[in-house]
């Protein structure tokens, strides 16, 4: 076999907040830095995060502090959020949204020239006493899109080597289990390459393409976490998946939280703001599970709107035009785009829509890759993952909003902090052999020479509808269980997928056929996960156990792809500077 | 519907052609043109075009449309298409690599030559560097470009003059910086644009203006460098 | 690759200047000599004319206007060469011969103007 070879001292596969604040940090301190991502970098999904980023900078309150904004993370995690890296993402937040500021992204300011913040679900002050907060800082509506154009600019000033459009297949070890980089593919050309590094780190992003309805980009299909899952890595949380309450209805785009934070509010079919009755004190800006699942009951209990009345309306109109095109431009555009309603006049159709895997690769808060060894935590030597695509695990069963871009930011300087220091002292490991790569380039293979089988689109449309029907917002064992049974037919089916076209040059069948075997990994792992976690917690909820069971269940689940079994692991309760925060009920 | 796609496989054709594709269009729902895209991908998978998002802030799918550039996800078939029929061509000026993908290499080079970061050497101190509202609101209308080069690709002067004349896209972002009150480099960056190519070729023809996607104004902000370089050279 | 060395002011700003001035001249050169035709333009004789132009104003602002012609065609016949003429060899030679065209006009006009 005779591939060509790149080396460099790191490795980021993914392009997005997490993989290019990780590469930034590396790049800075003179490190052979590779960002290999499969879109040119600014097209990644850290682009469509619009509220903004929380973080206890006080601004809009002088005296906030990070502990509220950790007490509320742990809240809003339902107490499966490891309360170490709470506590870091929290308190080292603040510096690293100044850096971000420093590196020159455009937030929007008060009018004392300090960074502007709007309240978020699930914020609070004084430790759930002192009422709602206002902590998530903001660039408009489009903080994502400031934030990653802002870490790209800032790439290119400290000269990262982009690898764009090159498309990661599959993770390289070598004969001691260490990770030695990827084999990856460049879709211009469709030249297989080795690329060699000391450090790789998957921040490859989430995978809400699993569903037939979400909120993520065609590119979201959990290509990292389906690398180191067919390298036989555990899988932590994947039950836990974020459904947002305001898609719009049918086309599944965003709307961002910061609209109930700018005073929106949800209304069922008589026009009643129901939230009152689910939520009294935070009423619209409960954490985001308790919106979802209200809305769906509303939705079932048969006062949705619409002529099916399949959705409910997202109401802004009340807030005066001023307010809307000032403070939500974005909206306002993508709701004229895709649900012919100009917020200001109308309310807009909404939906709970798939948002966010809280769960993935189990890191500790250096971004280090954990799997499980006989029943003990054990570090993967070489491997790093952040952002949506690790679990540290920050945000538990469900996440705040305005939480996934500090989560981007802090672990992904965090990643690039830590394997700084390493490379520093030193990182040596044994060349990959042949057989380690052509190992790695066995799907690949596959794939190419493969003449019959079935084609990609119509398997794509069988997995996400069957995600979508048996693992939405509410869950029962019994479907489940046939998921399950369809998910486990489907799995001989979609190794043996047969592409058509085995042409080179940007063979977009080829990576759609590659991201649709990635995508089902991550679907079988959560439908595991699902079933058996026999409790209801956060984003996980399920009708044959509607309680959650503190008992039995607070831990993390851990998915073993290998066994395709559950295992626990603990959670960790003990934070370095402040007390635990003892579970209690999570009411809003 | 009949739709009729620019074609081109460097390994298969010796030149791009038009294939012509009549689409059934699902009753009583408004497709965006990627949505069409997409459904013809589903039959036939050897059709290449790039799309991320799919909302219109990612700038992947940005396209010819029936003569005019736009991003394929947020135009919808009603708008475009005309007498039933609509033709969809890659980004004109630019290397084609296969069917509607462009090689965009010129582009990004223009957006990196003129330096899109901040400038700003004076220690901050441990918060963020304080800017007004007003002198925030002063970069509305530069930052949220998406990149996607509807506008430089429907610029005569960027297609003579790819290398040389930075493009509505790159100025724009060129002048997002000179407006940025927290940018030290004000004078370096109109040094380095102070030639007769790099901004001087905008003849002001507005093309960028009519095409972009997020409705900003490269033109406008042409003008304000020409009168920064002005006030500085008299 | 085009250089800029062949330009006029070798700077655009130089040049958009330029270009803006030798346009208001011309504009203004063009006003008056309209101006003045239109008012005696029914039955213009010979002597008339070079009475008018004989004047000392008029002399200097017709070189005026001539220096602002040739600045104002090389600059504009310079863009559009380096626009549309991707071939150097043809591009340098249509420059040259502009730049010798323009060059026996601006002799021919000022020998006309002061020549007599």
């Amino acid at each position: 076999m005779n591939l060509r070879k790149l080396s460099f001292d790191a490795v980021v596969i993914g392009g997005g907040g997490a993989g290019m604040r990780a590469s930034l940090q590396m790049a800075k301190s003179g490190f052979k830095t590779a960002c290999l991502t499969k879109v040119f970098p600014t097209r990644s999904h850290t682009v469509s995060a619009q509220g903004g980023i929380t973080c206890a900078i006080a601004s809009a309150d002088p005296n906030d502090d990070w502990r509220w904004h950790m007490y509320d993370t742990v809240k809003g995690s339902d107490y499966i959020g490891d309360q170490d890296a709470i506590e870091y993402m929290c308190s080292v937040g603040p510096e690293a949204v100044y850096e971000l500021e420093h590196m020159g992204l455009p937030f929007s300011r008060t009018e004392n020239g300090r960074i502007y913040q709007r309240p978020f679900g699930g914020q609070s002050k004084d430790f759930g006493k002192g009422g709602q907060a206002a902590r998530t800082c903001a660039a408009a509506d489009r903080t994502g899109h400031a934030l990653l154009h802002t870490l790209y600019q800032n790439n290119l000033k400290n000269e990262t080597v982009f690898l764009n459009e090159w498309f990661a297949v599959d993770l390289v070890r070598n004969q001691d289990g260490v990770v030695v980089g990827v084999i990856a593919i460049e879709i211009e050309t469709g030249e297989v390459v080795f690329v060699e590094s000391k450090a790789t780190v998957l921040a490859t992003g989430g995978a809400g393409r699993i569903y037939a309805s979400t909120t993520n980009a065609h590119i979201n299909t959990g290509d990292g976490n389906a690398m180191a899952l067919r390298a036989g890595y555990a899988m932590q949380d994947m039950e836990m998946w974020q459904f947002h309450p305001t898609g719009i209805y049918g086309a599944g785009t965003l709307v961002t939280e910061g609209c109930r934070g700018e005073g929106g509010y949800l209304i069922n079919k008589d026009g009643e703001r129901f939230m009152e009755r689910y939520a009294p004190n935070a009423k619209d800006l409960a954490g985001r599970d308790v919106v979802a699942r209200s809305m769906m009951t509303e939705i079932l209990e048969g006062r949705g709107c619409g002529e099916m009345g399949d959705h409910v309306y997202l109401k802004l109109d009340h807030l005066g035009k001023e307010i809307v095109h000032s403070r939500l431009p974005g909206i306002t555009e993508l709701s004229k785009t895709f649900a012919h309603v100009d917020p200001a006049v109308n309310p807009i159709p909404v939906v709970p829509t798939c948002h966010y895997m809280m769960g993935g690769i189990p890191t500790n808060i250096n971004g280090q890759a954990i799997t499980r060894v006989n029943g003990e935590d054990q570090i993967i030597p070489g491997l790093y993952s952040c952002g949506e695509a690790a679990c540290v695990s920050v945000h538990g069963a469900n996440r705040l909003g305005g939480n996934s871009l500090l989560d981007l930011v802090v672990f992904g300087r965090a990643a690039g902090l830590f394997i700084e220091e390493q490379l520093h002292q030193g990182i040596d490991h044994r060349q990959a052999s042949e057989e380690d790569i052509s190992h790695a380039m066995s799907r690949l293979n596959r794939l190419d020479s493969n003449e019959k089988g079935e084609d990609t689109a119509t398997l794509k449309r069988e997995l996400q509808s069957c995600m979508q029907n048996y693992f939405g917002v509410f869950r029962d064992g019994d479907f489940m269980k046939k998921g399950r049974e369809e998910l486990s037919v489907m799995r001989g089916r979609i190794a043996n997928l047969v592409i058509q076209d085995k042409s080179k040059a940007f063979n977009t069948a080829r990576m759609e056929a590659l991201e649709l075997q990635n995508l089902f990994e991550i679907a079988e792992a959560t439908a595991i996960s699902s079933d058996e976690r026999t409790e209801s917690r956060g984003a996980h909820s399920r009708r044959d156990f509607p309680d959650r069971d503190d008992a039995n269940w607070l831990c993390h689940s851990l998915y073993d792809p290998i066994n395709q079994t559950l295992e626990k692991r603990d959670v960790n309760f003990t934070p370095k500077t402040v007390e635990t925060f003892e579970p209690k009920e999570r009411t809003y | 519907m009949l739709i009729s796609i620019y074609r081109y496989n460097p390994e298969t054709d010796r030149e791009p052609y038009m294939q012509d594709i009549d689409v059934d269009m699902p009753e009583g729902k408004d497709l965006m043109v990627l949505d069409v895209l997409n459904l013809i991908k589903e039959k036939d998978e050897t059709l290449s075009y790039r799309r991320s998002c799919r909302e219109g802030v990612c700038g992947s799918d940005g396209m010819n449309m029936n003569g005019k550039n736009g991003l394929a996800c947020i135009t919808p078939i009603s708008e475009v298409a005309k007498n039933n029929k609509l033709v969809v061509r890659p980004l004109p000026g630019l290397p084609v690599i296969r069917d509607l993908v462009v090689d965009m290499a010129i582009f990004y080079k223009q957006y990196e030559r003129i330096k899109p970061y901040l400038q700003n050497t004076t220690p901050a101190s441990g918060r963020e560097r304080l800017q007004s509202p007003e002198d925030r609101a002063k970069l509305d209308g530069l930052y949220e470009c998406i990149l996607c080069a509807c506008c430089s690709t429907s610029c005569p002067s960027f297609w003579w003059n790819p290398e040389k004349f930075v493009g509505p896209a790159g100025l724009l972002q060129a002048y997002r910086f000179l407006a940025d009150n927290r940018d030290e480099a004000t004078s370096e960056r109109l040094s380095e644009l102070d030639d007769p190519f790099s901004v001087f070729r905008c003849r002001g023809i507005m093309n960028c203006v009519s095409v972009c996607p997020k409705g900003l104004n490269p033109t406008k902000a042409i003008g304000h460098i020409r009168d920064m370089l002005l006030s500085r050279a008299t | 690759m085009v250089t800029s060395v062949l330009n006029y002011g070798r700077s655009g700003v130089h040049d958009w200047i330029v270009q803006r001035f030798s346009a208001l001249v011309l504009a203004a050169y063009t006003l008056v000599m309209v101006g003045w035709l239109a008012m005696n333009g029914s039955d213009l004789t010979f002597l008339q004319w070079q009475g008018f132009m004989g004047q000392t104003w008029i002399r200097i602002f017709s070189l005026l206007a001539i220096v602002a012609m040739a600045a104002h065609a090389w600059i504009g016949l310079w863009t559009v060469a380096t626009d549309y003429m991707k071939h150097r060899g043809l591009r340098v030679g249509f420059l040259g011969l502009i730049a010798i065209s323009i060059f026996v006009y601006v002799v021919w006009g000022v020998s006309i103007l002061w020549g007599f």
